[in-house]
């Protein structure tokens, strides 16, 4: 069984269609990549697979489950990290997994859910800081540890260290790396080439809401005869 | 142009929006409203207010009476039958029937103050609906001094103190079917103006704090870009909704509870004085009275909130949700003048329907309408505002299932209708028919 199933999934914003018939699978604990040019219908993607956005029209299962049937099932084995994502600037950091785990989990079951998130999050003293005084990075990394905490079948990663500095970029990417390698499958979107390559398994590349390539790394550069993946993403994109 | 003047013209752009104006227009409207309204007052303050007499004396005294009368006011019944006169007034709109009694006459020529009886016609408790009775009350200080003229001018007595005030009045009001004797409708209204005004402020604050914290909420959750989250979490939107809703309510409600305990010091202080207890004459509100305005507040408050939570789902950011407000200000301000200023049974049929169509109106004449025993009113009320706040709630939930609720757009194919969110909410029931 596949984690996500996506078959000729279109979205319509009115009379634009931003994803044109679309389709992808994504194998359980593999890392999947969706790259394109800003505005070629990645985040659209993600927010539909998110249960954010209604489906135009084409089938979607995660985890075997029907999205447009059952948004509320699909909600509860899914972990969805926006690109521009906040926090709840009143709460401390703490406090803002506290919220985030009772979701999930009672008792010491949500405990343990929250003292995953401090690990990940890894933000020392500065955890009992209210949100709203956390640097960039900071609040990317407790953002982080919300999404993955909760240990979710399937997280789903727009732009996942877009802005961030290189230090703090390698710290979340080496956090999902471990994730992924403990069975969550990811789905993530990057304009980040280096992190595309450094992280994914598997990458399709779309552009104007169409899949025009899809393998991995290594099967695109050979593909396109490209050094790296920058590379075959300019390729494709001018084609 | 000079750089300042293209910063100016720039804030001048950015603060001159739709959004700001069209508050402030209605604004003046609203006001332009009540000036026409005062405006009335003084009109029917000019017209003389239509009386019956019933004379049963028929001495020089009472015809001194009749003369003031006959000059002072319109006499739309001059006979001898009490329930007749009532019921001419009742349908040519007068005010007052004053019955001269037999003895009148010989009491003030026997050194006693001469007495007249009064029935008056109450309409409405509110403070324009004693303006009419207030002009016969006028009158009333006419036949007085008319009389004591008569006593000074034939040298008929030497009695300073009858001479000064040689009638006395024995008042009856009649008001909603309910009889109450020794009270005139200008002290019951000046002592039911308190709640008047109390009700409707009380009912429009809760709304609009209630209101703004949804509007606040949805803003704020838009613009720190919590709200996606939220979303995606595992707990249904009906959760969401109510919950925001709820919390809103509580907070709405414990600020109405501070907010009354100032307004009702403040109007025990300015009433103090009054000798008159209402409960005396039967305007008096039980357990299941105020079980009843409860009811009635907590579900024009659902209907606010669920309307709000309906405007927040358009707004893009904090700012934004601080305009949004306005259309459920003014909808709370419309009820809330008319209520203190009128009572809604003395307005014209077409404007007291479009008056009580807006839920906010209920809860706030309840109160009056329960002292005065109109059940069927505060029920209906009651009714018709769950209904409206379900639909709206209904709607509320709906809605935040669509993509509108992160886009803030109704689509395309919505913005070509001329409403655009009936055309919205038309898709949604072709959807749900399929």
């Amino acid at each position: 069984m596949y984690a996500v199933e996506v078959k000729d999934l279109v979205k319509n914003y009115g009379s634009f269609q931003a994803v044109k018939g679309i389709s992808f699978n994504v194998k359980e604990g593999e890392v999947f990549g969706l790259i394109g040019p800003n505005g070629a219908g990645k985040t659209t993607t993600l927010r539909i697979l998110a249960t954010l956005l209604e489906v135009t029209g084409g089938n979607i299962m995660i985890q075997g489950i029907d999205l447009r049937e059952k948004p509320d099932q699909v909600r509860r084995v899914i972990s969805y990290l926006p690109e521009d994502a906040g926090a709840y600037k009143h709460l401390k950091g703490r406090e803002y997994l506290k919220f985030i785990a009772q979701f999930f989990a009672e008792g010491e079951e949500a405990e343990a859910l929250v003292a995953r998130g401090l690990e990940i999050a890894n933000l020392g003293e500065r955890i009992d800081d209210k949100v709203d005084t956390y640097s960039k990075g900071m609040a990317r990394r407790l953002l982080v540890a919300r999404a993955l905490m909760i240990k979710p079948k399937l997280a789903i990663l727009d732009e996942l260290t877009s802005g961030l500095d290189v230090l703090n970029a390698q710290e979340i990417r080496r956090t999902v790396k471990s994730f992924a390698s403990q069975g969550t499958t990811m789905l993530l979107s990057s304009h980040n080439m280096l992190e595309v390559e450094l992280l994914c398994d598997r990458i399709a590349l779309i552009n104007d809401g169409m899949i025009v390539a899809e393998g991995t790394p290594a099967e695109l550069k050979q593909r396109y005869d490209a050094q790296n993946i920058e590379e075959v993403f300019v390729k494709v994109v001018r084609k | 142009m000079s750089s300042l003047s293209k910063i100016i013209r720039k804030e001048v752009k950015e603060l001159l929006t739709p959004a700001t104006l069209i508050p402030i227009i209605i604004i003046a409207v609203l006001f332009g409203s009540l000036g026409g309204v005062f405006g009335g007052v003084e009109e029917q303050l000019a017209e003389p207010p239509k009386i019956a007499v019933i004379n049963q004396d028929g001495g020089s005294m009472s015809l001194v009476a009749m003369a003031v009368f006959n000059a002072t006011s319109e006499i739309v019944y001059n006979g001898t039958d009490v329930q007749e006169a009532l019921n001419v007034l009742d349908d040519k709109g007068g005010v007052s029937l004053f019955i001269i009694p037999s003895n009148f006459t010989s009491d003030i020529e026997n050194d006693t103050r001469g007495t007249i009886e009064i029935f008056w016609i109450m309409k409405g408790a509110g403070i324009m609906d004693s303006v009419p009775g207030a002009a016969a009350d006028a009158n009333l200080m006419y036949v007085d001094q008319a009389i004591s003229a008569t006593l000074i001018n034939g040298n008929l007595s030497d009695n300073a103190s009858l001479i000064l005030n040689p009638t006395q009045y024995y008042e009856t009001t009649l008001f909603k079917g309910k009889e109450m004797d020794g009270i005139s409708p200008i002290a019951i209204s000046s002592v039911m103006s308190s709640q008047s005004f109390v009700m409707p402020l009380i009912v429009m604050m809760v709304i609009i704090y209630a209101g703004s914290i949804v509007i606040s909420s949805m803003g704020s959750e838009k613009e720190n870009k919590t709200l996606e989250t939220l979303l995606t979490m595992p707990v249904s939107r009906t959760s969401i909704v109510f919950g925001k809703l709820i919390g809103a309510a509580l907070v709405g409600l414990l600020m109405a509870v501070i907010y009354m305990f100032g307004m009702s010091y403040y109007f025990d202080s300015l009433m103090g004085s009054s000798s008159i207890d209402l409960a005396e004459f039967g305007l008096t509100l039980s357990i299941v009275d105020y079980v009843l305005v409860g009811m009635s507040l907590f579900a024009s408050l659902v209907f606010a909130l669920a309307l709000c939570m309906i405007l927040g789902i358009f707004t893009k950011n904090y700012k934004a949700a601080q305009t949004m407000t306005m259309p459920v200000t003014f909808l709370a301000m419309i009820p809330m003048f008319v209520t203190m200023f009128t009572d809604v049974d003395t307005l014209p049929m077409m404007v007291r329907v479009l008056v009580l169509a807006i839920p906010f109106s209920h809860p706030m004449i309840a109160m009056r309408s329960l002292m005065f025993d109109d059940y069927a009113l505060v029920l209906g009320g009651i009714v018709y505002t769950s209904a409206v706040a379900l639909l709206t709630m209904f709607i509320a939930v709906t809605l935040f299932k669509k993509d509108i609720l992160l886009t803030g757009k109704v689509s395309n194919s919505d913005k070509k209708s001329r409403y655009p969110i009936i055309a919205l909410l038309q898709t949604i029931t072709r959807k749900r028919k399929k």
